[in-house]
Formats: C-alpha cells, structure tokens, sequence
C-alpha cells in the first residue's frame, strides 16, 4: 500500500491502482469514456485527465498507476488534484472536442436519457459551440441483426473493439481508417458472430451502438425496472427486466460479480419478443382432436375426471427446463398425494442422481473460481453455447493467465470455443488414458487447482453415468478434488444447460421408490396421463392423456390435450438455482397475459378438483413449506457446497463406456427452449448462424 | 563555420562511393573493434560525455537515453530500433545517411546495440524510401558478406540487423507507434509509462533512436568524446545536419556546428534568401512542427536547441524552411494544419477533433472568410490540444498554429477587413 494526497484526502491504496481508482477510493469523481473496469486501458478519450503535483502535463489518470506516480522531493506522498481550473479547462476541452462532431441527436436516440455523454455534457459541457465548420457525418455500418449503429455519434472510445477482441474473444470489430476519418466496422461490413456481442450496447457510452430490435421503442425514464434473474441457461444471469405497462421491452444485465459479471448472452439480452408471441392465454382442451379455448373449471373437471379414471402408477410428471423450484416442489408435492413416483426434471435423459450427494450434480469449483484454476479439461460440452458468459469466464481465465492455463476438450467436434485447447479425443474412452499418454495429462496432474467441466452432452446418454463415474475417477486421479494445495477446491463441475435443472436436482424432482425416468414414462403404452410442467424438449407418444401446463405454444402444447396456461420467467416470482448450486429469485415485472396465472397457484388450484388440496394458500405458504424441507434453498444468493466425498460415490458406479462420440446438448443455441423459439429476433439469428455454417462448411 | 576536418559526414551528397569499401576508405569500421573493447558502459558514458541531444526532434540526450536501459539482459533481450521513418516536412537528413553513408549508420547500429546490449537491430524505413531502403540494405549484405555484423563477426559483437520497412504513415515516426507498427499492428502510438527502455518493442526493453543520432557515434568515439563536446556551445554540442528548403537560392542539406546563426548558415550554404536579406519574411527553424519565426529575430539567431527554445521555437530535426514574403503565410500554416489533420491517428480525442478544427478555421482564416474573434478562440483550441494528447503529434499539430498567430495576428486581421470591406460591396446583379 502507498499513500497519496488526492485534492487534500490523503489515503493509502494499492500501488496498482490507476490514479483514477485511487481517486474514485478518495471520493473524487472522475469522468471517463473509454475506461471500462473489465476492457484493457485504451487512454484515448483524455477525459480523465488529473493534475499530478510536478507534473508539466494534465495526466490521463485512467492510464497510470499509482506506482508510476514520483514522490515529492523529501518523500512526500504524490499530490493529485481532481477540481483545480487547470484539471476542469482540460476536461471542459475535451468535451468541446466530443462534441463539435457530435450529432444533436438526443431528442430522437435511443439512449437518451442514460447517455454518459449527455451526463458529463451536463457537468463539463458549456451552453454554445464556438464550432461554425460542418460536423462530421458517417455512414452507419451493419454489423448484424442485433446492433444498430448510428455512427455519427461514435467518439471513438473503442470499448466495443476491446471487449470484441478481448471478453468475446470474437475480434470482429476494428477501426479502419484514421485520424477524423477514423470508423468502427466489421470487416466488410459483415454481421458479428460472437453469442456476446449485445454487450457492447451497454458499453458504447453514447447512442452509437444502439439496440436494434428495441429500436424506438421506449424512454429509459418511462420503463418500470425490475431485478430479476435470467433463465436462458444454468447460469441464471443477473438480469434487469425493463417493462412498459403489460409489455417488457427489454432486458439488460445486472452487475453479479460472482455470477455473471455484467455480461449477458444475446439469447438473455434479445428473447424478450419472444416473451410476447406464441403465448397460452386461456385454458385450453382438445375435442375431437383439435384444442378449443375452455374455460379454468372445465380444464380442471377434464383432468379431474381422466385422474380419477387412471390408477396413480399410470401417472407420470415431467419438470421443462424453465421451471421454477417452487412449481416443481409443488408438482412433485401433488403427485406425492395422488401417490404415483413417476416424476423427472431431467428432460435431456442425463443421468444425475442425486442422491449421491449435492456435489454429484453442481459446478463445484463455482463460476468465479473458474479463475483459480490452473488446469482445466472440458467433457463433452461446447461452454460457448451452452453457457456463453461462463465461457468468457474460462477466456478470462486463460487470457489472464497470459495464455499458460492449458484448456483440453473431450467432445466429438471441435468448436472455435474463442480460446485454444487441446482436442484430446472424441469419447468416453479418450478420458482413461488421459493422464498417463498426452502432455495435458501431465499437465492436469502437476495443476493445484484443475477443474474438469463435464457437460450435459457427457451425461445425457446410455452411458451418462459410467462417464461420469470415469471423469469423477480422473477428477480423483490428478486431485481436482480437495487437492493438498487447496483442500476446499472441489474441481469436479457438472455445467449444466437448463435453469430448472439444478433446482429441480435439489428439491427430489427424479423418480420415487419404484418410479419410471422420462424415458421409461414416454416409453409407447407406460402410462395413461403425463402432466408436463413446461417440459417442450421431448416428444410425448401417442397414447397417453397429456396435460401441458406451461407459458408458450410449443412442442409441448401442440401435443397437448389440456392446457393450463403459465407465467413465463418475467411474469412470476420463482426461485432458480443456477449451475454453482446458487439460489435466485425472478420478480415479477409485468402480469402473465389473459387468463395465465402463475405456476404454483394453478397446481394450487388443481389439486383441488383432484381431491388433494395442496396445504398453501400463498407463495409464501409454499416457500415455507418448501424452506422446511430443504433449508438450503432459503439462503437467497448463497451456495451450501456438496460434499467432496459425492465424487468417490460417483466413481463408484462405473459401467460400461459406449464407443459414442460426446456431442453437446445444445444443437441450436437461439432455439434452445420455448421462449426462444417464439422469438423472431432468434429465428432470425438462429438462420444466421444456420447460414454461416453451410457456408464454412462449403469452404 | 565547420571546418572540413570536424565534417562527420564526409560523403553526403553522394560524390564518392557509399559501399563498403568506400565507406572504409572514408574511415568507417577503421578501429570498431577496439570500440568494443573498451566495454558497454564505456561507449554509454562516451556518448554521454560527448553532450550529443538526440536528433529525431526532441533532443533528449542519446547517452542519458542509453543508460535507461536495463544493465543486465534478463529474460527479455533487448533492441535497439532505429527510427529511419523520417516524414516531418522539410527533413530530408536522414534519407541522405542511408542514401549515402549507410555504412556509417550500420557501423553505429552495432556500436550502440553493444552499449545497451542489444543483438538485434531493426531500422524502420519510412514506406516512401524505396531506393533507400533498397540502398540501406545492400549495405547491410555487404557488412554480413565482410563479417562485420552478423553472427561470430569480426567485431566480436553478435549483432544481426534488420530493415522494416513502414507503410508510410507520418504517425510511424512517433517512437511507440513505431513499434506497434513494427509488431505488425496499427500504427497507434502507446500509453507512456510504460516507456520503451523498460516494456518495448515486443514488450522488452528497447531503445528508439534517430538515423542520425546513431550514424554520429562510430566518429564520436574514433575521435573522442572531448572533440565532439567541443564543437558547438554547452549543452548543444556538436555538428548537425541542416536540411534548408524553401526560398533560399539554393537549398541543401548541409552539416554545421551548432549554435551557427542563422543568416550565416543560409547566406554561406543556401546562397542566402531569395531576392536578398530583406525579402525574408518568416522561417520555420525545425521542421513543420515548430513554431515560425518573423524575420526580425532571426538575424543573430543561433541554431540550436536552447536558442530556439528561448526564441518559443525550436531546433527539432533542424529542417529550417525559409519562406520570402511572396509567402502566403496564412495558408502556409494551414497547409502544415491539414498535413496534421491527415496524419492524425485518431486515437485520442483532443488530436483527432482539434487538427480538424483548427485545418478549417485557418482555411477561411487564409481567405479572410473569419471574424477577428475566431483568432482567439482558435488560439483557445490550439491550447486545448497541446499537451493533453497520447504522443505529441497534437502538440506538433498546434504548436505551427500558435507561431501564425503569435507574430502574424496582423496579417489574419487585415485580411478579415479587407474580406468584410469587399463583403459589403454590392453584388453584381444577375443578368436576366
């Protein structure tokens, strides 16, 4: 720690802090447009600029560290100031020079309202322009379906360069050009590619880079604003719902350090059109084979009336994968009472048991600790697509490491994963040897903390948990788990794609004593009534009666012969535990639409006419029930880690490995559920990337 | 006057043979190897002793410079990087070295990357200098093919050398936009600190030097430091090339002590100003990024560093562009405005928006097309881009601008009247 005098506040920091963050430590506030906290130092925009005591220039103190800063000639800390009339003649300067170019555009941008620029005009700006010479204007560029760009406002503060080149990993953005010519562009003007790339929306300090489909649709100041949390995948981003009246109009990230950073995926950031279409607003039921509008009472009597005609081991429940924990714990509640035990949240088939233990099923080495490790071995999943975010996180983590953190991959094809890795094989039998032949074997031995991420495409197969009782045998191998180094390390992380998932895991969502997995309840002629709680991702056979309860018109409806319509993610307050095992709660930003209700209050409602009333009358009823049983849920944002020794279980079950390339879960990342699929900004986006496959494929 | 004896140089225009062997007969390569024998720290304190400023246009002290580096090669090698990018309007000094004394600027190359330990050099050649660059390495195969450099050379130095050649951006010139272009990357010069003796070329520590102030040591150390410190007046030592261009009967690049005044180095090198003393209207001492000077004050001037300084202009790469009074000065500046404007990076904001306005202002200010209080206020904006830039290209984009108005307020004014006074004669009516 050194100390330093900023504007008569002498405090002691970190000698790796720039000036600017010792500032900001000393309650000075300074401006900036090309900082950003997460991008590298750009420098550029010169709107930081301090006075340093012996200094003969102002000091663009964004760029320095505190430890380039001299003493004074007896010792003395380094003297900053902040307010001095030389420090705001330079800023005001500055700004006079952002602006003369500067379109008056507010009236008519996007992000008015929340543009730094027109903050910091407020604070550094002057009333009049002394510019009589025509202002610059520039072409606006295409860079894909979701950024709109209006260039002419860009001041060149390359922070969407740099999280391009450095967070996405996707350098597809560059300046081309010089001087005042100089331009922000892809190369030929062609769409960007990366799953990340509405991030640099938020990042562009003025109405440059300007979400397109949200394109005048609102006022930032005429929005209700909601903290939520996202379901798009495991992660469960920290989101914030944006929503006018009965519409949510967009979604934006949330700062969750642990979790996501302030990233979000574009499937988060763009699915909200998908929240609008394709939704179930009144019950519905299939006579003479086509659904027909019903009314709440005559779907429950048809059910009722199907229930009492079927014995209870010719019921079966299946948890989607945009489920809350509080339906799923009702659900599996009612078909407890109605005394069938055939229920499962594992949608995909993956072969999770949890009752091995919590540490069977989580990302035990936790998303942020993805950082400490040193090592790191991917199974059977393609992170970019099914968690992009966490992705960045392992980018992060090698980038950081200046490219010294080795990164294998086990999987049948070989994905631009926006990192390099080593492809160490195609299945189950490349995880054997691994340690004994290749070079990242070794590698993965001698790390202290290595972290093996095995995915849905590793365990939602025939073989699931032979796999997984291998990679927990290889995790045990090169002491991912509780190593010596760091006995709290727990290097064995299951990533998971579904945001129900982990919480269904948790709550006992699988089948009972005696009960069937979703493969045997689908098998032709196993059972007589399948009540599916938003579960679109499979194909029910003819035969049995479905029940579909859920928020969108999708695979599940269309087979449906009752529909009870839900609340999509937006529209309810439920809890989501995400793929570390963390607990998070949405809120409800706007009502569901017509006749929807939320998901716990219809199983409430039905379980009524089924004769096995359900002992919560209100949510909270529910979530005490639900607290009482599984405690750990009520620690919102907390993790209670599993127990080390759920690895030994798993090992434990070895089986037979199949001769089965892995290939992830995820086969079209914009269309992975029920909401995406109603989106047309990811349909559009999905024929995109259909598009540039055929095309590298042709190559 | 320099005597023909101190002349570094002895082969700048060109009348004798530039290879090697010609070189050799002039002197160069004669003792290197003893050179070296005296150690890296000697040479380093040679070079310092000797007062030499480098000659790229700041004039920092190249000994000082040197001893920046580290003095032990840790894990990084170390470089010297020879900035051959010479684009200031009005220099032409160092493309004669390569042109004509090549070998001279090789012999220094080795000289200098012993001094700070380098094994590689690389020479970074302005994109318009083919033949030069063409010539420069010629030379450089001659010196591998008579093991002078290169692996086991016969100076005992491994030393290898390279030519880059640029692009020709005028912005590849500033030292760490050099190396970022030398990387292979866009040519944007590079936050300092970190500084290149420390984190450069590659991220090792690394020495960025002008042609000329390299192609001076191998003679400053044959003939001794005391020799050079000599010549010249103290703190501005030595000989210098002059480039003087523009309204002077014969122009040429010329080497002289420093600290000459300047009517006596034009008069006796240049054939004095065109159509005499007193047709002298203003002369640019340093290139086109320092400050003009009026006439008036140029009579005893001395060219050197500290002189120039005090006369708020500077000696720069000592390209000195003498212009008459059929000199449209105005536009002269604005024409220096516009190559700022068109070589600006567009990196950082107060350059890539100031030279762009101020390019606009003059250009109506050299018609008249302005109002008196836009003089001020481009005077205003001229203060806004010095010194808060990245590099100095914004300072060398103002500083021009700052000599206009400084000694030709008048000139801008009466021109403004007389635009105003013929603004109110009537129109001429259109013929229908």
């Amino acid at each position: 720690m050194t100390k330093i005098i900023v504007d008569d506040t002498e405090i002691e920091v970190s000698p790796e802090l720039t000036i600017l963050q010792a500032c900001e430590e000393a309650g000075a506030e300074i401006p900036r447009f090309c900082f950003h906290e997460r991008l590298s130092i750009a420098g550029n925009c010169r709107m930081c600029l301090v006075e340093v005591k012996g200094a003969p220039k102002p000091v663009a103190s964004c760029a320095m560290n505190v430890r380039d800063l001299r003493p004074g000639p007896e010792g003395q800390p380094p003297v900053v100031f902040t307010r001095t009339p030389l420090v705001k003649k330079a800023r005001e300067g500055v700004m006079e020079f952002l602006l003369i170019n500067h379109p008056l555009d507010c009236p008519i941008c996007d992000q008015g309202g929340e543009c730094d620029l027109q903050d910091q005009a407020m604070a550094y700006g002057v009333d009049s322009s002394r510019f009589h010479e025509n202002k610059r204007a520039v072409e606006d560029k295409y860079i894909g379906p979701l950024v709109k760009t209006i260039m002419t406002r860009c001041i060149h503060c390359t922070r969407c360069i740099r999280f391009a080149t450095e967070v996405a990993g996707v350098p597809e953005l560059g300046a081309i050009g010089r001087g005042e010519d100089m331009e922000i562009t892809t190369y030929l003007e062609s769409a960007m590619t990366s799953e990340l790339q509405g991030n640099v929306i938020d990042l562009c300090p003025v109405g440059a880079l300007t979400s397109a489909p949200y394109a005048f649709q609102a006022r930032p100041w005429e929005l209700n604003k909601t903290e939520s949390i996202d379901v798009m995948d495991a992660l469960c981003a920290n989101i914030r719902v944006d929503s006018r009246d009965t519409e949510v109009m967009r979604i934006l990230p949330r700062t969750h350090e642990e979790v996501n950073e302030e990233w979000i995926s574009d499937k988060s950031r763009f699915v909200w059109d998908g929240i609008r279409s394709q939704r179930l607003d009144r019950p519905y039921l299939r006579e003479n084979g086509r659904l027909r509008p019903a009314s709440w009472p005559e779907a429950f009597a048809a059910i009722a009336e199907r229930v009492k005609a079927s014995g209870p081991e010719r019921i079966g429940a299946i948890a989607g994968d945009l489920a809350g924990v509080e339906e799923m714990f009702a659900l599996k509640d009612l078909m407890g009472r109605l005394g069938t035990g055939h229920i499962d949240c594992r949608q995909d088939g993956a072969r999770l048991d949890p009752a091995l233990g919590r540490a069977s099923y989580l990302f035990n080495a936790t998303v942020a600790g993805i950082e400490d490790a040193d090592a790191i071995l991917i199974v059977g999943s393609n992170p970019r697509l099914e968690c992009p975010v966490l992705n960045a996180r392992i980018r992060k983590t090698w980038l950081a490491s200046g490219g010294a953190v080795p990164v294998g991959l086990v999987l049948g094809d070989q994905p631009d994963l926006t990192y390099p890795y080593q492809h160490l094989g195609a299945g189950p039998d490349s995880l054997a040897g691994l340690t004994g032949s290749k070079d990242f074997g070794k590698a993965l031995k001698q790390a202290a903390r290595p972290l093996i991420v095995v995915g849905q495409g590793a365990l939602a197969r025939e073989d699931g948990a032979a796999v997984m009782a291998e990679a927990a045998r290889l995790a045990r191998e090169v002491g991912a788990v509780a190593p010596k180094a760091d006995p709290d390390w727990n290097g064995l992380s299951i990533l998971h794609t579904a945001a129900a998932r982990v919480g269904g895991l948790d709550i006992g969502f699988v089948p009972g004593t005696g009960g069937r997995d979703v493969a045997a309840m689908l098998a032709p002629g196993a059972l007589d009534i399948v009540y599916l709680l938003g579960a679109d991702e499979i194909t029910v056979p003819e035969g049995p009666f479905v029940i579909y309860q859920g928020s969108h018109g999708d695979r599940g409806a269309h087979r449906a012969d009752v529909i009870l319509p839900g609340a999509a993610f937006t529209e309810k307050s439920a809890t989501f535990v995400n793929t570390e095992g963390r607990v998070q709660v949405t809120r409800r930003s706007v009502f569901p639409p017509g006749d929807a209700r939320e998901d716990w209050a219809i199983l409430r409602a039905l379980s009524d006419p089924l004769g096995h009333k359900l002992p919560y009358d209100s949510l909270a009823a529910l979530r005490a029930a639900l607290y009482e049983a599984h405690p750990h849920l009520a620690a919102l944002d907390g993790i209670a880690p599993g127990e080390a020794t759920a690895a030994d279980a798993a090992a434990e079950r070895r089986g037979k490995l199949a001769k089965l390339a892995f290939k992830s879960t995820i086969e079209d990342f914009y269309l992975s559920n029920a909401v995406a699929r109603a989106s047309t900004v990811m349909a559009q986006l999905s024929a995109m990337a259909l598009e540039r496959q055929t095309l590298e494929a042709a190559e | 006057m320099l005597a023909d004896k101190d002349r570094i140089f002895t082969n700048i225009y060109g009348q004798d043979d530039w290879r090697l062997k010609g070189a050799m007969r002039r002197g160069a390569w004669s003792n290197t190897k003893d050179i070296l024998a005296h150690g890296h720290d000697w040479v380093t304190e040679q070079v310092k002793a000797s007062g030499l400023r480098g000659r790229g246009g700041a004039g920092f002290p190249t000994g000082l410079k040197w001893s920046f580096m580290p003095k032990e090669v840790g894990e990084r090698p170390h470089y010297l990087v020879v900035n051959a990018d010479e684009s200031e309007p009005g220099t032409c000094k160092d493309r004669d070295i390569m042109r004509h004394e090549p070998h001279q600027l090789i012999e220094g190359c080795l000289i200098a990357s012993f001094a700070m330990r380098a094994h590689a050099c690389y020479i970074y050649v302005r994109g318009e200098f083919i033949r030069e660059r063409e010539r420069l390495q010629a030379a450089i195969d001659e010196a591998y093919e008579a093991g002078l450099i290169g692996k086991n050379n016969k100076n005992g130095w491994d030393f290898d050398c390279y030519v880059h050649h640029g692009a020709g951006a005028y912005i590849c010139g500033e030292e760490t936009a050099l190396l970022e272009s030398l990387e292979g990357k866009k040519g944007l010069p590079r936050l300092k600190p970190p500084f290149p003796a420390n984190t450069g070329l590659y991220g090792c520590p690394t020495t960025v030097n002008n042609v000329e102030s390299i192609a001076v040591v191998p003679e400053i150390l044959r003939r001794g430091a005391p020799w050079f410190a000599a010549l010249g007046k103290p703190n501005n030592t030595g000989t210098k090339l002059f480039c003087i261009s523009g309204h002077v009967n014969r122009p040429c690049n010329v080497e002289e002590e420093m600290g000459i005044p300047f009517r006596e180095l034009i008069e006796r090198h240049a054939g004095g100003v065109r159509g005499g003393w007193d047709n002298l209207l203003a002369v640019i001492p340093g290139g086109s990024s320092v400050p003009c000077i009026p006439a008036e004050t140029c009579q005893n001037l001395p060219m050197d560093f500290d002189s120039l300084r005090e006369a708020k202009s500077g000696l720069g790469t000592a390209a000195v562009i003498v212009m008459d009074r059929s000199t449209d000065i105005v536009k002269a500046i604005s024409r220096i405005a516009y190559f700022y404007k068109h070589e600006s990076c567009g990196q950082c904001t107060p350059c890539r928006e100031g030279t762009g306005w101020m390019w606009r202002v003059l250009e109506r200010m050299a018609e008249g097309n302005a109002e008196k209080r836009e003089i001020d206020m481009l005077l205003d904006v001229t203060y806004q881009v010095e010194g808060h830039t990245i590099c100095a290209l914004g300072d060398a984009a103002a500083w021009p601008v700052q000599g206009l108005i400084r000694h030709f307020r008048g000139e801008i004014e009466r021109r403004i009247d007389q635009y105003t006074a013929n603004a109110g004669a009537p129109m001429p009516a259109a013929a229908e």
